[in-house]
């Protein structure tokens, strides 16, 4: 256990694979910054590989003040024991208040191992980050400036928020898409911090034996004009209206859970809590009921137009512009005024 | 050889189906009011080991930890072929966060592994209750043994490994893990099998410890607690001499450190919980008319929406 350090850095641990840089990790320095800020204290991003300080500079131009940089053969391909033990024993080194994770697959694996070996408190997939203070009801103590992990639980039915008053540092991991990507600035200096994880043979007990990357044939998180389709779209011959307005607008087509376990899509174009966590500038649902899993991940969007023959539906109380209708009738509409326009 | 497998599963509300009827006014979740079911991931965790234990024989224990209600996902598994089934369950456990939970269920774990070695522990990859992922891996951490989170499909176990499909999220990969090991399935592992008619009229009477007493406190309100002991240690019996008694654990039965379970063990407190309110900013209804629509693409291509 480590005792609270309120002059610790905020941390955020940068991903990378196979030489590239997750965006998460990025948009996490986007939130790390204003953290470390309103707490007076620096923010680093850590990064581990065989050869990965060419990141550095990057990270910094992305707000990090330093940059931790574990380099060892033995974390070439990311497995869960030696970057475990690197984290674990750079957190002990240094006691920063705060660690940030992306809550990918990789890192929804190692925060966990990281925590229980420093026997310290973590939240999943936050939502949200802010710093406050929280008088625990049965002491009446009270702690200021702690770390506000807020999140959904139950389904995304209610919201949380967590405090891990003492048992520090307070960790968390954060959702893919979730925080704005920082805007890079190329005057940003910073420093940079070399060190070689203790780890060895007997931490890498996983063979690897194949990896394969599946390229994402959809690029959601960078459309500026998402069209999605939902159970109500009826079947997979109908989705081509998803298809034909997406055309029509030089969209991406995003779909629900729902659309995607019928097998109408595939699911790289799921939106919502199990896909992609969208912001587009304009995000169409079609047939779309809005379950709290799928509002969850486009609820950001700048506007928000539905189209549903249920007008109880709640996709209509996110959206900006609500058409209870039939699809078969309201999408070839919306394509003939988009045409006249153009 | 013969693989000794532990599955951990959890009974969660089904939270797919929160209606207002679930909400108290103070916006928090009425668990009761919420149907009881398996965590839907713990069952692809549970058809892998019963798999498993079919192409190589051996053993699969269920354990869940929860109030004596829970017994159910344990009979749910033994329906389906599990071996055997125990219960945790201790009042002090309450309140336990998942550092807390997964030290209790370590615990557990090596209390199975004191009769024979245990060979792989499986979980489903999330519960859908909390969404959080972390049990496992922190139950993994405090084994000392390796972990192989988001697995699809368990290709072969063999001398001391086990080789396993997992999703990375930008991909897939092939590993080779050595035993013991945990291993977390995703709902895309093996689909599980129903529960056998046989076995079911055969589980239905099984029984823990804990749930014949919560039915003897309704049976007989006025009776002592005496009374009602003697009577719990006489169901138990017959119970356990027909082999249907369902076996349960609390904090002292696995040697438990109060300090790292329940509230004390959590370092993470909540709060504060508030419901998600809708509220649509400047909603403005369109009628599904030519007119209509024409009108809202207007405004959306005036204000560079579209464009």
């Amino acid at each position: 256990m480590i005792e609270p350090n309120r002059d610790g850095d905020v941390w955020v641990v940068a991903e990378q694979n196979d030489g590239r840089l997750h965006d998460v990790g990025l948009e996490l320095l986007s939130k790390g910054r204003e953290l470390a800020d309103t707490l007076g204290v620096r923010l680093a991003a850590v990064v581990l590989g065989e050869a990965v300080e060419q990141h550095a500079d990057r990270l910094v131009r992305c707000g990090a003040d330093r940059v931790f940089v574990g380099e060892h053969p033995l974390l070439s391909h990311y497995q869960t024991n030696p970057y475990a033990k690197a984290i674990t024993a750079l957190v002990e080194e240094h006691r920063p208040q705060i660690v940030i994770f992306g809550a990918t697959p990789l890192g929804r694996d190692l925060a966990p191992r990281v925590a229980s070996a420093v026997r310290c408190g973590l939240t999943a997939d936050c939502t949200d980050l802010d710093i406050g203070s929280h008088t625990e009801a049965s002491t009446k103590t009270t702690y200021d400036r702690l770390l506000y992990q807020i999140r959904p639980a139950f389904g995304g039915n209610i919201i949380a928020t967590i405090v891990n008053p003492d048992r520090w540092p307070q960790m968390a991991t954060v959702r893919d898409g979730v925080m704005r990507m920082p805007e890079e600035s190329p005057d940003r200096r910073g420093e940079v911090v070399r060190f070689t994880p203790d780890v060895s043979d007997g931490d890498a007990v996983l063979k690897i034996l194949e990896h394969h990357r599946a390229e994402r044939k959809v690029n959601l998180k960078a459309a500026r004009t998402i069209v999605a389709g939902g159970a109500g779209v009826g079947g997979k011959e109908n989705f081509r209206l998803v298809w034909d307005l997406a055309n029509a607008l030089g969209a991406a087509v995003g779909a629900s859970r729902a659309a995607v376990d019928s097998g109408w899509i595939d699911k790289d174009h799921q939106v919502g809590q199990t896909g992609t966590t969208v912001r587009p500038a304009l995000y169409v649902a079609l047939g779309i009921s809005g379950a709290v899993q799928h509002r969850s991940g486009m609820s950001e969007a700048q506007k928000i137009v539905a189209v549903n023959a249920d007008p109880d539906a709640p996709i209509f109380k996110v959206a900006h512009y609500g058409i209870v209708g039939d699809l078969n009738t309201v999408v070839p509409m919306m394509i003939d005024a988009i045409k006249k326009r153009v | 050889m013969a693989y000794n497998l532990v599955v951990l599963v959890k009974q969660v509300p089904d939270t797919q189906r929160v209606t207002g009827d679930a909400m108290r006014d103070d916006g928090t979740v009425n668990r009761s009011a919420l149907p009881a079911i398996f965590n839907p991931e713990d069952l692809h965790a549970l058809e892998t080991a019963l798999r498993l234990r079919e192409g190589r024989g051996g053993r699969v224990t269920v354990l869940t930890m929860g109030p004596p209600q829970a017994c159910e996902v344990l009979r749910a598994s033994l329906e389906r072929g599990a071996d055997a089934a125990v219960l945790l369950t201790d009042r002090r456990a309450a309140a336990s966060d998942t550092l807390a939970t997964s030290y209790i269920l370590a615990r557990a774990v090596r209390r199975v592994a004191a009769d024979a070695p245990v060979d792989l522990v499986l979980c489903g990859r999330q519960a859908i209750d909390g969404d959080t992922a972390q049990v496992p891996p922190q139950t993994a951490e405090k084994l000392g043994w390796p972990q192989v989170t988001y697995v699809e499909e368990v290709e072969e176990v063999g001398d001391g490994r086990v080789r396993v499909r997992r999703n990375t999220g930008e991909g897939s990969e092939r590993v080779e893990a050595p035993l013991p090991c945990l291993l977390t399935v995703t709902d895309q592992g093996p689909e599980p099998r129903p529960a056998s008619a046989k076995r079911t009229m055969a589980v239905k009477k099984w029984k823990s410890r804990a749930e014949i007493e919560s039915a003897l406190r309704a049976e007989m309100p006025d009776a002592d607690d005496e009374t009602r002991t003697r009577e719990a240690d006489a169901r138990a019996a017959g119970l356990a001499e027909r082999g249907r008694l369902i076996p349960h654990w609390d904090l002292d039965d696995i040697e438990a450190d109060l300090a790292w379970c329940g509230r004390d063990g959590s370092p993470t407190k909540v709060k504060r919980i508030q419901s998600v309110v809708l509220a649509g900013t400047g909603f403005k209804k369109v009628e599904p008319t030519e007119e209509g629509v024409a009108g809202m693409i207007h405004e959306l291509i005036e204000d560079h929406t579209i464009g």
